[in-house]
């Protein structure tokens, strides 16, 4: 007997190398469908990727610099001044306009496009610190004489990573944590439901300002802090989908077929158990981003001097009279959490099952 | 004498992405005052869709008729009718009962509430009198203790009694005509024959007129005057029953009174060993109640079960539901726990450890009922074929392996092709088949099947009944054949063991059972099974 199908057109099976079924072909074509989410995706692709090139777009240092025949690349290395000819063993300072004479004289240097570092201090403003937008910083400078532009590019690479990493770190413990939970029941479920109780009543911003008090916090012990602390926001959902997935036929049958335990929850209940937990995932990335944003508002988050946009708009709130400072960091925030909910609605259209284009 | 309900060239377009659907071709026929008319075909013919017609109950505007359709009730154009117009109609001058009584009875309302749901919309009546009305209902349609059982809620009712609230909701108005769709495909045999009876005694009491839609030929042999007969949305054939079933001229209708589960199991070997034995078995789950979560009872889901089942023999184990039958069957799979002795050649299963279990269980499979959940939906067939296959490590490489894949998939019927097309690409029918493959591939010497046929059609289900004859013949096995259904365990078993509330009410050969039954209540269930008959001594009205 022939299968009743007739003969599909069998377009290949895999994008880059990945297996594509069927059902994953129609879930990105409804995320296409979303055009806002789509081309929210990109932009916030295009400026992700730009930040991570953050030292080749905004530096106090040329990327290239060719002196007496040579390439040098103060990007990446530390030269002293003596190589172009300086008189001091340190670290040039190529925004000596000496130094700068120096280099000229034998070659030529490329700056990049913001000829300053996150930590720059321009010494040379036309009004005090904070100034407002100019032809040399193109959206002023903050309180203490630091270029906005740069901060801000800087900082969103900071957020954006640290979000990244929270979001995936924490999505992994906490699917986890509900698979075993929703997968076994019984004993085990109810401890560990015991446990994200009391765990999840411990006070981040409390445990955040102690830790301050003792130690410097860097952006590792943020993420692990925040970490240790978050995990349980997939857990739930998770485990509410295991509970259901287990008693399944197809799960019986495989147990049936001797498959042990653990294979059988990552082969055939987990990938129907990602369906929810993939449409939360840009949700929780807002909310990693905000989490450091407002450590970062409140003085407790990165250290003083980092560049990010809670410091930004602290800055902001202490300088009402430099509207600038204020208004870019709450146009970029507004725009970095606006695409993330937009790109968050056009996932949870592609995986609804009743969703007709 | 023109007809009640009189229904010309109707056609049901579905849109959906990609196109159109067309779901009933135009179809015509006539209901008149106090006449059953059965709609029969098969899953995807068009019947419920027309049934939903009349009443214009299908997801308008996706759902559309054609500019010629008409359907004509007693003077009233039905067919793009003004909602106020359908409103008056539904529920009060034709009802509809539908198939499944779980999800149509409102969970959180009592059943009180909602049969004088319909009163209260339809007539005037003061709460004293709708009360009285609701247990005037109630007992017409024989659910016992119906003053008490005012305050139920559905969950609290078995699948029968649900049927028969249903029934009464629908009957409450003294409808003109009774819609019934596939009214009892989802209950047990005996009680199916119980609620066709009151069907046919109301009808007669109160001369309505009853559109009948079922697959079930025996139904329509029994209660149906008319007859038409519908597959891929048009009507192949229609008539008198007797005439149609006698001399059928379509040649759909033909395959269809066919399709009966023919054939016998072919006799065991006289020397065949015995496989699978079981002493005493018992599944029984604890009840806890009070603040300390004491056990304070159990439900005897198998209760004291024992067999012993040969090489290449079929044991039949019938029941109705509740009576533990599945659970005997996962029990004697080890999949859920149980106490008893199980022994499989020779060797005893009931003390290992599931770690002790797992090479044992390439010997026995397992076959499910619900051929759309039992295959997982993201795994391509050569992976859910091949799952058993990498567990116990047979064939070297995957070479090896796809071409044992092949062989099994020609085996059951299946094109070897398909093997990179998922579970939702195939037909209910073939996605048995598939499961069969996973299970046949690994060569077991003994397969559970929990009534694996259930839920297909009738032509269909005598196909996958051959099948498994087939493989029985081909390689010995041995079948612990699951099912409510009495035909099909008929074509397939040597032995039959008649289970009832978890205990064994009768055991023994096929053939002595079928033809010469000792026991009252497989007395009631043969009648019931096959000649949709109530037989009053032993069954209790549900």
């Amino acid at each position: 007997m022939s299968t009743s199908a007739p003969a599909l057109e069998r377009r290949s099976d895999r994008i880059l190398g990945l297996r594509v079924t069927p059902l994953t072909r129609r879930r990105m074509a409804n995320f296409r469908a979303n055009r806002r989410g789509f081309w929210s995706l990109w932009v916030f692709l295009a400026l992700f990727v730009i930040s991570l090139f953050a030292e080749f777009i905004a530096n106090d240092r040329p990327i290239v610099v060719s002196y007496a025949g040579h390439l040098y690349f103060p990007v990446l290395a530390n030269y002293p001044e003596t190589t172009f000819g300086g008189e001091f063993p340190t670290e040039a300072d190529y925004r000596d306009p000496h130094v700068q004479r120096l280099i000229e004289a034998h070659g030529w240097m490329v700056w990049p496009p913001i000829p300053f570092h996150y930590d720059t201090i321009n010494y040379a403003l036309p009004s005090p610190a904070p100034s407002p937008p100019d032809a040399v910083d193109w959206l002023g400078t903050d309180d203490q004489g630091r270029d906005v532009l740069a901060r801000l590019i800087y900082g969103f690479r900071i957020s954006t990573l640290f979000g990244l990493t929270l979001t995936v770190l924490s999505s992994v413990i906490g699917i986890a944590a509900g698979a075993i939970q929703g997968y076994y029941g019984g004993l085990i479920d109810l401890g560990f439901q015991r446990f994200i109780e009391l765990w999840s009543n411990i006070p981040v911003l409390f445990l955040l300002i102690i830790l301050s008090s003792f130690v410097q916090p860097n952006f590792w012990w943020l993420l692990g802090i925040m970490l240790a602390l978050t995990w349980m926001q997939l857990v739930d959902l998770v485990r509410a989908e295991f509970l259901r997935a287990r008693n399944f036929d197809y799960v019986r049958a495989a147990r049936a077929l001797g498959v042990s335990n653990p294979v059988v929850m990552v082969r055939h209940v987990l990938p129907n158990a990602m369906v929810s937990t993939l449409t939360f995932v840009p949700f929780i990335l807002s909310g990693s981003i905000t989490t450091l944003t407002s450590l970062d508002f409140l003085g407790f988050g990165l250290p003083p001097g980092s560049p990010s946009l809670g410091e930004l708009l602290l800055q902001g709130k202490n300088n009402i009279t430099a509207p600038w400072l204020g208004l870019t960091g709450f146009f970029v925030l507004a725009l970095m959490l606006s695409l993330l909910i937009f790109i968050g609605e056009a996932v949870r259209d592609a995986f609804d099952p009743r969703k007709v284009r | 004498m023109t007809a009640l309900l009189s229904v010309r060239d109707l056609h049901v377009t579905f849109a959906v992405p990609g196109g159109a659907v067309e779901a009933v071709r135009g179809i015509s026929f006539d209901l008149s005052r106090g006449e059953t008319l059965a709609l029969v075909g098969e899953s995807g013919s068009g019947k419920s869709v027309t049934a939903l017609s009349i009443l214009q109950l299908l997801p308008y505007p996706a759902a559309s008729h054609a500019p010629t359709t008409r359907i004509a009730f007693d003077g009233i154009e039905l067919a793009g009718a003004r909602e106020s117009t359908m409103r008056d109609i539904r529920g009060n001058r034709i009802a509809m009962v539908f198939q499944e009584p779980m999800t149509s009875l409102n969970p959180l309302h009592t059943i009180e509430k909602q049969v004088a749901e319909t009163l209260y919309l339809h007539k005037r009546m003061t709460p004293g009198a709708v009360r009285a009305r609701v247990i005037e209902l109630l007992r017409l349609v024989g659910l016992s203790e119906a003053e008490r059982r005012l305050d139920a809620y559905p969950h609290q009712l078995s699948g029968g009694q649900r049927q028969r609230v249903m029934i009464a909701m629908a009957l409450a108005n003294e409808p003109d005509i009774l819609i019934a769709d596939e009214p009892t495909t989802a209950l047990d045999v005996t009680i199916q024959a119980q609620i066709l009876k009151l069907l046919r005694d109301l009808q007669q009491r109160f001369g309505m007129a009853l559109l009948l839609i079922t697959h079930d030929l025996g139904i329509v042999r029994k209660m149906a005057d008319q007859v038409l007969v519908m597959t891929k949305g048009e009507v192949v054939e229609s008539g008198i029953v007797a005439e149609v079933f006698a001399q059928p001229r379509h040649d759909y209708t033909r395959h269809l009174l066919a399709a009966e589960p023919q054939g016998r199991p072919q006799p065991v070997a006289p020397d065949a060993t015995a496989l699978v034995a079981a002493q005493d078995l018992k599944v029984w789950f604890p009840i806890r109640s009070g603040v300390l979560r004491r056990v304070s009872g159990h439900v005897k889901a198998v209760d004291g079960i024992g067999f012993e089942l040969r090489r290449g023999e079929t044991l039949g184990v019938v029941g109705e539901s509740g009576s533990g039958k599945t659970t005997l069957g996962l029990a004697l799979l080890r999949l859920i726990a149980g106490e008893g002795l199980i022994r499989f050649d020779g060797q005893r299963l009931d003390g290992l450890s599931e770690r002790q279990m797992r090479p044992l269980r390439r010997e026995m499979q397992i076959m499910f009922q619900d051929p759309f959940s039992s295959l997982s939906p993201r795994l391509s067939v050569a992976q859910i074929v091949e799952e058993g296959l990498k567990v116990h490590h047979i064939g070297r490489n995957s070479a090896e392996r796809r071409a044992l894949i092949e062989q099994v998939l020609l085996e059951v019927g299946l094109d070897p092709d398909s093997t990179e097309r998922y579970p939702h690409e195939f037909s209910g029918g073939q996605r048995q088949r598939i499961a069969i493959a996973r299970a046949m591939v690994l060569k077991p010497r003994f397969v559970v099947l929990d009534e694996p046929t259930s839920a297909l059609d009738m032509s269909v289900q005598a196909q996958v009944v051959a099948l498994l004859r087939e493989l029985q013949r081909r390689h010995g096995l041995s079948y612990l054949f699951i099912s409510h259904d009495l035909r099909v365990v008929r074509a397939l078993a040597h032995q039959v063991l008649v289970m009832k509330d978890g205990k064994i009410v009768e055991a023994g050969a096929a053939q002595q059972i079928f033809e010469r039954p000792a026991h009252a209540y497989t007395r009631a269930l043969m009648a019931a099974a096959f000649d949709l008959e109530v037989v009053e001594s032993a069954a209790t009205a549900q």
